[in-house]
């Protein structure tokens, strides 16, 4: 009955714009427990996710888009992710990253009291995702 | 009767006034149309979110989540978004008001006052009440991480039990014409009010389960319903700002015109004067 289609709609959504919205093959994420790879006509479904690049194929080329926690939703065959802060990998500046990190990682093995422990930590997964995207996914967009 | 000369230094004062209201008013226009487009661009956001909540919500019906549990109130948290400047109409007196209303009905101390904006932090200071936390500075520029730290920081407050409801005090924006004060409950989450109303139409899977993507997704949602809040009172300031400039410019043309008039009058009147007496020395010589 379900009519297979060969594409998936993908669409990030942050609180400010639209940051992608295009056919996709194939969308893999990091939800808390683990990887999810979506495929067309997949089930609907709710997923959290981690502080990870996504990863979408369309035509045999792989992108990356970085996201900053948020969810995603499976549904009549569109993926919708909705999160607070998404990043397309060429906009991704590499040094700001890494030297977010070595001061994150600083903050972190200071071990002063008075450090938000939290607030480094998630400092440092977000520069280590954005290096991830810039690494995996950034010199192909020209 | 003021002279001439006096006249003309008042209309050349309410010329520069009407130079000042008018470039507010073109600036204050600029910003409330980027405003709106911001309010707009946030509703796809928004409205995904509810959407899930209410998925959530009718596939965990009765969650006993801490963020759905009433308690019995001893202690009410307010936040209240007001502007940070003033020459902005009515807009601030009637968050003022609202906040008036809200020192009324309880007593001090089962109030919790959260107050961002200079302008309702002032009237406060006017009233000799004291916020519990206040912060201003963004008031026609808020942005999502502004909403971030204030939902982060009543949710803490909240699971602590600091207070047992909290409200948001907003000016919900209609039209550069009409704002309209409202107050919306934040927190305990009404879960009757998110639920869907028809039956789950469709079974979803849920990446880990369905308790974990709630417990993460409220916390987003709350922020969402505040950086709602931020814009719509930022909309609304720069709204109304709009309006009270556009007639104080009117106000001052009009200023303008009638002191003209006056002006030439005496002027007339000065040459009349001049000339009668002119007319009647040369009589009295003859």
């Amino acid at each position: 009955m379900a009519d297979t289609k060969k594409t998936i709609q993908l669409e990030i959504i942050t609180p400010d714009a639209s940051v992608f919205k295009g056919e996709v093959d194939f969308v893999l994420v990091r939800a808390l427990d683990g990887d999810l790879g979506i495929m067309p006509s997949h089930a609907p479904l709710l997923a959290s996710l981690q502080i990870w690049p996504l990863m979408y194929e369309k035509d045999h080329d792989r992108n990356g888009i970085f996201v900053v926690g948020g969810f995603l939703e499976v549904k009549n065959n569109t993926v919708t992710v909705i999160t607070p802060n998404a990043e397309l990998s060429g906009s991704i500046d590499r040094k700001r990253a890494e030297e977010a990190k070595r001061r994150a990682e600083k903050r972190l093995n200071a071990k002063t009291q008075d450090i938000d422990v939290e607030r480094a930590q998630l400092a440092l997964h977000r520069a280590i995702g954005r290096i991830v995207t810039v690494t995996q996914y950034g010199k192909k967009i020209k | 009767m003021p002279s001439a000369r006096e006249i003309n230094r008042r209309i050349k004062s309410v010329t520069n006034t009407q130079q000042i209201t008018k470039a507010m008013k073109m600036v204050s226009s600029v910003r409330l149309r980027r405003a709106q487009e911001r309010a707009l661009a946030t509703a796809p956001f928004t409205e995904k979110i509810e959407g899930m909540l209410r998925r959530l919500s009718a596939a965990l019906p009765g969650d006993d989540s801490p963020f759905f549990k009433k308690r019995e109130v001893h202690r009410t948290c307010y936040i209240v978004i007001g502007a940070d400047k003033g020459l902005a109409g009515a807009y601030s007196s009637n968050v003022n008001k609202a906040l008036v209303s809200v020192l009324k009905d309880r007593r001090r101390d089962g109030i919790y006052l959260m107050v961002t904006g200079r302008k309702p932090v002032e009237y406060l200071k006017h009233l000799r009440v004291t916020p519990e936390f206040k912060w201003t500075g963004f008031s026609d520029k808020p942005q999502f991480s502004h909403a971030q730290k204030l939902a982060a920081q009543v949710t803490k407050q909240f699971l602590d039990g600091d207070f047992d409801e909290v409200y948001l005090i907003y000016t919900q924006f209609k039209s550069a014409l009409s704002q309209e004060v409202q107050m919306t409950k934040l927190l305990p989450i009404s879960q009757e009010a998110v639920a869907e109303k028809k039956g789950p139409e469709e079974e979803y899977l849920f990446a880990p389960d369905a308790q974990q993507v709630l417990s993460t997704l409220l916390p987003q949602y709350l922020n969402m319903v505040v950086y709602n809040g931020l814009l719509q009172s930022a909309a609304s300031e720069l709204g109304a700002r709009m309006t009270a400039m556009t007639s104080a410019t009117d106000n001052a043309g009009e200023l303008i015109d009638k002191l003209t008039v006056h002006y030439n009058k005496v002027r007339q009147a000065g040459i009349t004067n001049e000339l009668t007496e002119i007319v009647s020395g040369a009589n009295a010589l003859q």
